[in-house]
């Protein structure tokens, strides 16, 4: 389905998830983390670099892999993006659902 | 004599075993099987033992009756796979070479992963049904358990077997009734998942079961620690719920050997190809059953279904041609819903579970995705089917390696 997110038609699936990764940009991705009250600082950013990256390399994300990446801890994971931070996080950086769930 | 290695007499280990037993030519190739285990245990038991359904020795057995004539067994432990000098490492100090090695060391439950829950109260108020020991505790405990908060945790993904939790559940509730003391339970099912089932479809179509049941749900639960003291689970995210007894999942990982060897992923699981089950690094090492780290689940089906791709594979790989058979990540599984009622899910890589009927296209006789008591004997007979038909690798009447779509409702 196509949803309008800063302005631009972007194609995204029934949860947010955006579908095709091209489509994303810092102003998309800000403007998901408004949806979700977050406002995004230098430190969001480097968790969401590091996520997009380790999609590029498709490595499968998990909570606990992010918790061990040295970027982040879960802790300070859960306070950027709280309730469900890898949910959360992967919609901002505009990457598919982590499917951790099988 | 070339020799093919297996690691782990488990369910991938024996049935691969038994396949290979039969298609390599024996004057060419010795088969080893590697296990210091004695028992070998029909681990969906697991679920029933606690609530006294099955009692321990339905479902354990001599690991080395299963073991198929001509097949070398070594009743040792693993130490280190050395890939570099294709060789394995034992525990008496002495190694052993091989051509093609198949790591089938399954996977098996860590509680010292989380802060506090193999602590004090471990065995007391804090159980696990993911192994023989566990649940024969668990049976004992609820013997004499006088009722209050239930908690039924997962800890994280991936687990082996993900229904399993939430098949306790369902059974614990009929449990209770049949005991006249369901008043006196109050059941909590937490999931570090968005939602019960591990499948947003199979949340759709089975959310009802929970309400019915009068089962709650705290999901996106990610725990942080145990607190023995005050019985309560907590979260990263500062939620926290309340225990008398705590049914969890521990943490999944896969066997220290391939730790020790440095051959796996965070948990333990091998990197492999989720199409020829060869590992992504060494290509005379194959990955079968829940060591490997593909995306589908861990249970016994799938390692089925896996044994006949890989056997084609291997003699494919000995032949020196390309490997042409692809595993489409198939896995098929009964879940108990309790009051004698089972429901049954097909599914693979690509297809979430769908309703329809199985395994014979508009037939039947079981159906996919809804409630009924021919499914729940299917479950019961399936113990049967597995000491019988599936340790020696027998086929199953109608059910393929491959998901079969007819019969089947996609929408």
């Amino acid at each position: 389905m196509d949803k309008m997110i800063a302005g631009k038609t972007i194609s995204v699936t029934e949860e947010g998830f955006l579908t095709e990764f091209g489509q994303w940009d810092k102003s998309i991705a800000e403007a998901i983390a408004a949806e979700n009250n977050i406002s995004l600082s230098p430190r969001h950013w480097e968790v969401l670099n590091y996520i997009q990256s380790e999609y590029k390399k498709e490595t499968p994300l998990s909570i606990r892999k992010i918790g061990k990446s040295g970027v982040v801890d879960i802790k300070e994971f859960y306070s950027l993006f709280p309730m469900a931070p890898l949910k959360t996080a992967t919609k901002i950086a505009g990457i598919p659902k982590p499917v951790s769930c099988i | 004599m070339k020799r093919l290695v297996i690691l782990g007499a488990g369910t991938g280990g024996t049935m691969m075993a038994k396949h290979l037993s039969k298609e390599l030519d024996r004057k060419l190739w010795n088969i080893t099987i590697v296990d210091d285990k004695k028992e070998h245990y029909y681990q969906p038991g697991f679920l029933f033992l606690p609530f006294d359904q099955y009692k321990p020795e339905d479902i354990v057995k001599p690991i080395s009756k299963f073991i198929p004539k001509g097949v070398e067994f070594i009743n040792q432990a693993a130490k280190k796979i050395q890939p570099e000098d294709k060789s394995i490492l034992l525990s008496d100090g002495s190694s052993i070479s091989y051509d093609i090695l198949i790591v089938a060391t399954g996977s098996d439950i860590d509680p010292g992963e989380t802060e506090g829950m193999h602590g004090s109260e471990w065995d007391k108020s804090i159980f696990t049904f993911y192994n023989f020991e566990g649940a024969k505790a668990l049976r004992d405990k609820l013997k004499t358990w006088e009722g209050g908060k239930l908690v039924v945790h997962i800890t994280e993904m991936p687990i082996k077997c993900p229904v399993a939790p939430l098949e306790f559940a369902f059974l614990a509730d009929s449990f209770f009734k049949d005991k006249g003391m369901r008043d006196k339970v109050d059941i909590t099912y937490v999931t570090p998942l968005s939602g019960a089932f591990t499948k947003p479809k199979c949340t759709e179509a089975l959310n009802y079961l929970l309400s019915e049941k009068n089962i709650m749900i705290e999901t996106d639960f990610a725990i942080e620690s145990v607190d023995n003291e005050n019985k309560t689970i907590n979260d990263y995210g500062g939620k926290s719920v309340p225990f008398d007894l705590l049914v969890t999942v521990p943490t999944n990982k896969g066997s220290q050997v391939i730790e020790l060897s440095g051959l796996g992923d965070e948990l333990n699981f091998i990197p492999t190809d989720k199409g020829t089950l060869q590992s992504k690094n060494y290509p005379d090492i194959f990955v079968i059953g829940d060591a490997t780290n593909v995306p589908t689940s861990k249970a016994g089906s799938v390692v089925h279904f896996e044994a006949e791709i890989l056997t084609e594979n291997i003699i494919s790989y000995i032949k020196g041609q390309k490997l042409e058979q692809e595993f489409d990540g198939h896995s098929n599984c009964f879940i108990e819903t309790g009051n004698g009622k089972a429901l049954l899910i097909d599914f693979n890589y690509d297809h979430e579970p769908v309703t329809g009927t199985f395994p014979i296209a508009g037939i039947g006789p079981l159906r996919l995705l809804k409630e009924s008591r021919f499914n729940h004997w299917g479950k019961l007979a399936f113990k049967w089917v597995y000491w019988n038909m599936l340790l020696k690798a027998r086929p199953i009447p109608f059910v393929s390696a491959k998901m079969n779509e007819a019969g089947k409702d996609y929408n």
